[in-house]
């Protein structure tokens, strides 16, 4: 165990020491960036089909990948307590890393198929983590869902890239937001929107693809936190956003992101109230930014997009301090039931203020960074192009459901009502684990205070990214004098101090009402079924596991293919000139045709195997007779090995009699077909003139390019050796799965069956 | 299989088999040969060897899981093809080295080629004495 922890110690650190230097590299772009300035790396990846590997650091992809590294670095930190001694913990770090360079990659990629691949990485990761505790089938389970429907949604996306690709002739993302105007008049438009949309949506959790962020949180908490909060959820924004200045401004974009922003807002922060699991609550408010920030990407006013770039930093920050509180709550108390829990204020002081601070942020109080960003977002929900009153009440309700949240999950637990029986004796966490939500909660705090430094590092550069003008940033300000989004921020506290009063209430009431509404969740599982019986159903049909069956579909199929070719595309035949064969062709001829008779009249399976091992060993002569030495070597060891393979096999099989029956004459036919379309279509092929480019290519190229005289080998090693690569390849996998298969039906002894 | 003719022969045929399979392996790029037939002739050898000795004694014999030599032998197929990468060019781009070479003679060539179609012998000789040796064993 000792040792187990210091290894612990090494490997942990050095993510942490890694992602701190990544977030140090992005800061020194910092200068450039808030001037307005994108910075462009590309270099060559798979040319010919027009792949770079190009990175574009601008204000959004700068705000987003110092909220990565920052974040993952405090998030390494963490984890280091969190999951010490695990015995999985180098592969979590592993994992998570990898994670946080392919959440890197997404944010950075200025090429649509390298984003692409990036997004699934992160989908992969992700699956990963959340499925970390796989001994666990509701770990397993939610890892799946959230794989499938983000990776759905992705192929969607994919196909929206490639159109787009194909549409303007680049994958270069700089390149085609130049496009705009040309983009949106094509007729293409709506179908390139609505596929990548589905990508956006699916990966954003939004309604009605939200049902696999909470079932996430199975995951160990510094992934909730980390992945699913305040970056890979964020994934579908980042890239809403990022192709807001091609996309935006028509009434598909405005209408679809609005609706599915308000309605996701809204059922989420709904939703929230009815949790008792803090982690699940949080799932859900984190469920309520995402569709907040899709709402306000729909729009094309100042306000609304510094709202978005606001609030996006301000989430992320107490967000990921808020489930790292609660983590540090289940490591301490050992359960994260809000009923049971109280009165931790105590015995977890520090915990408790990284929680209060983190939290008002959340609820919107003054000074906190939370108040500017829902100044903005009620400024930004006012000046909305569609419905301002619908939208701004939606955001009303939505911030006041969330205040009642935050005192729900990080004022009710330290605060409220006394300690009752806890499964565990509370106490205050290692300083590792505090660390992070401190500096978070303390960066929103700072930020609140001083917003215009955040306002000119990030906020007016993110901004920029968007409507393509600094200037159109708005000011980040706590004192905007007394206008609307004032009042409404009053009423928000009002009905938050209400919802909170009457949570427990309300929270019954919800129950009720949630029960008797569809699950989503259970909806997908009735898909995954219907899926499953499906398969189940067809593979049935296709896959007897009778050998006959298969042989004779397979040839059945061959041959109505072929007669249909031979049928609609009739090819000229001529015969060949002189039939004169010698004696030995005529011979060995008779040899092959001799075999086969035999196999097909022989009962017994030995003499079947021997007789078209003859068919097998003419076929080598003819090779021989035109001069294919290799071609014929190989035949005739395969010839062999292949009648002394199936000839261990053949012991145990009975006589051929019991089984063939009254199949033959149908055989027969099916023989007799096939045999007569192939010799058809070869005697065409023959009728063609023969191209000898390639033949005379080799000719000339073996000797002084590859130092070979044998031909065939030289194209099998050296011309076409990537190709022989793959058919080893094929090779090794097909004797492993028949190793295996032998395997597995061989007798297990009781003990080794156990270890199962 | 319990012959005596069969035992006797095949101490000497296995071993004949296998020197024949390597000098097939490499003669391969000039005269017909080569990685695939080389491990098909070699495979043969060790198969006669467990028709008649048993697969226990033809697996002591190999002394490396088939199996595993399978795998190293499309290990060795990969590396070969990387190795051009060092020097610039594409993937599974032959380099050459000749020792010794002068103006006339042109010297012993050592080729990623080479190596390529040991790393072929390798995986048809594994695999097929994966395949035959768990089939043997299975019945």
């Amino acid at each position: 165990m000792t040792v187990m922890k210091s290894r612990n110690d090494a490997f942990g650190l050095l993510p942490v020491g890694l992602a701190l230097l990544l977030f140090v590299w992005f800061l020194t772009f910092l200068p450039e960036v808030s001037d307005g300035k994108a910075i462009r790396y590309a270099m060559d990846w798979i040319p010919s089909l027009g792949i770079t590997l190009s990175f574009l650091i601008d204000g959004l992809s700068l705000t987003f990948a110092l909220l990565i590294t920052g974040i993952g670095s405090l998030v390494f930190l963490y984890s280091n307590s969190y999951l010490s001694g695990h015995e999985h913990f180098v592969r979590f770090m592993l994992f998570l890393f990898s994670f946080m360079l392919s959440m890197l990659g997404v944010v950075l990629a200025d090429n649509l198929i390298a984003l692409f691949v990036f997004w699934e990485l992160t989908t992969i990761t992700s699956y990963l983590l959340i499925g970390f505790g796989h001994e666990n089938e509701t770990g397993r389970r939610s890892a799946l869902q959230a794989l499938l429907v983000t990776g759905a949604g992705a192929l969607a996306m994919l196909a929206g890239f490639i159109l787009l690709g194909m549409t303007f002739g680049s994958f270069e993302l700089s390149e085609i937001l130049l496009k705009s105007e040309e983009l949106k008049v094509h007729s293409l438009y709506s179908v390139i929107l609505i596929l990548i949309l589905a990508g956006t949506f699916t990966k954003s959790a939004q309604f009605p693809f939200h049902f696999w962020l909470p079932n996430a949180m199975a995951a160990p908490t510094p992934v909730s936190s980390f992945l699913h909060s305040a970056t890979m959820v964020k994934a579908g924004i980042y890239l809403m956003a990022r192709l807001h200045p091609a996309f935006s401004g028509t009434n598909l974009w405005l209408w679809t992101l609005t609706i599915f922003g308000v309605v996701t807002a809204v059922i989420a922060s709904i939703l929230a109230l009815r949790q008792t699991d803090l982690k699940q609550a949080l799932a859900y408010t984190t469920l309520m930014a995402l569709g907040t920030l899709t709402l306000f990407l729909g729009q094309e006013s100042g306000y609304a997009v510094t709202a978005f770039a606001t609030f996006l930093i301000v989430h992320s920050l107490y967000k990921a301090a808020l489930f790292l509180v609660v983590g540090c709550i289940d490591h301490a108390a050992g359960t994260r039931d809000a009923n049971i829990l109280g009165g931790l204020g105590r015995v977890m002081p520090f915990t408790a203020v990284a929680a209060g601070l983190a939290a008002m942020s959340m609820a919107g109080f003054p000074p906190f960074l939370g108040f500017i960003g829902k100044e903005l977002k009620y400024a930004g929900a006012l000046g909305v192009a569609s419905e301002p009153i619908f939208v701004s009440g939606a955001v009303l309700i939505a911030n006041s459901l969330m205040f009642a949240v935050a005192g729900v999950v990080a004022f009710r637990p330290f605060w409220m009502s006394e300690r009752s029986n806890l499964p565990r004796e509370p106490h205050e966490v290692s300083a590792p684990m505090l660390a992070g939500p401190i500096i978070l909660a303390i960066l929103g705090t700072f930020f609140g205070i001083y917003p215009d430094i955040l306002q000119r590092a990030l906020v007016a550069p993110t901004v920029a990214s968007l409507l393509g003008n600094i200037e159109d940033s708005k000011d980040l300000k706590l004192w905007a004098g007394v206008n609307v989004p004032l009042l409404l921020s009053v009423m928000t506290v009002f009905l938050g101090l209400l919802f909170y009063w009457q949570h427990r209430r309300l929270r019954n009431i919800l129950i009720v009402v949630i029960g008797r509404a569809p699950s989503f969740d259970r909806g997908w599982d009735r898909i995954l079924d219907g899926l499953k019986g499906f398969a189940a159903w067809q593979t049935q049909i296709l896959q007897s596991g009778s050998l006959y069956h298969y042989m004779f579909v397979t040839f059945a199929t061959m041959l109505l293919s072929l007669s249909v070719a031979i049928f609609l595309k009739p090819m000229e035949i001529t015969l060949p000139d002189h039939w004169v064969i010698s004696w030995q062709g005529i011979a060995l001829i008779l040899l092959i045709i001799g075999g086969t008779l035999i196999t097909t009249v022989t009962a017994s399976r030995i003499t079947a195997m021997a007789s078209l091992g003859v068919v097998g060993i003419g076929v080598a002569m003819i090779f021989i007779g035109f001069s294919a030495p290799d071609v014929a070597i190989t035949q005739l060891l395969v010839e062999t090995l292949v009648v002394v393979l199936v000839a261990v096999a053949l012991l145990r099989l009975p006589t051929l009699e019991s089984e063939v029956g009254n199949r033959r004459p149908i055989d027969a036919v099916l023989a007799f077909g096939v045999g007569l379309t192939v010799t058809v279509i070869l005697l065409s092929v023959l009728s063609q003139p023969l191209d000898l480019r390639l033949t005379e290519f080799f000719e000339i190229t073996s000797w002084p390019e590859a130092y070979g005289r044998n031909i065939v080998n030289v194209i099998l090693v050296d011309f076409r050796a990537l190709d022989t690569f793959g058919e080893i390849a094929v090779v090794v996998v097909a004797a492993l799965s028949s190793y295996a298969l032998l395997r597995t039906t061989h007798p297990v002894s009781s003990d080794q069956g156990e270890q199962r | 299989m319990n012959s005596v003719i069969l035992i006797a022969g095949t101490r000497y045929l296995a071993g004949l088999l296998l020197i024949f399979s390597i000098y097939m392996l490499l003669r391969g790029h000039n005269e017909p040969g080569g990685g695939f037939i080389g491990g098909l002739i070699g495979s043969t050898g060790f198969v006669l060897f467990a028709i008649a000795c048993g697969t226990a004694d033809a697996r002591r014999a190999l002394r490396i899981a088939p199996q595993t030599l399978a795998m190293a032998g499309l290990g060795i197929a990969l590396l070969a093809g990387l190795i051009s990468v060092i020097f610039g060019d594409p993937f599974f781009t032959g380099q050459w080295l000749f020792l010794g070479a002068s103006d006339s003679e042109k010297g012993l060539p050592i080729s990623t080629v080479l190596a390529f179609d040991i790393g072929v012998y390798l995986v048809v000789f594994g695999s097929v004495l994966t395949l035959v040796f768990a089939m043997e064993e299975e019945i």
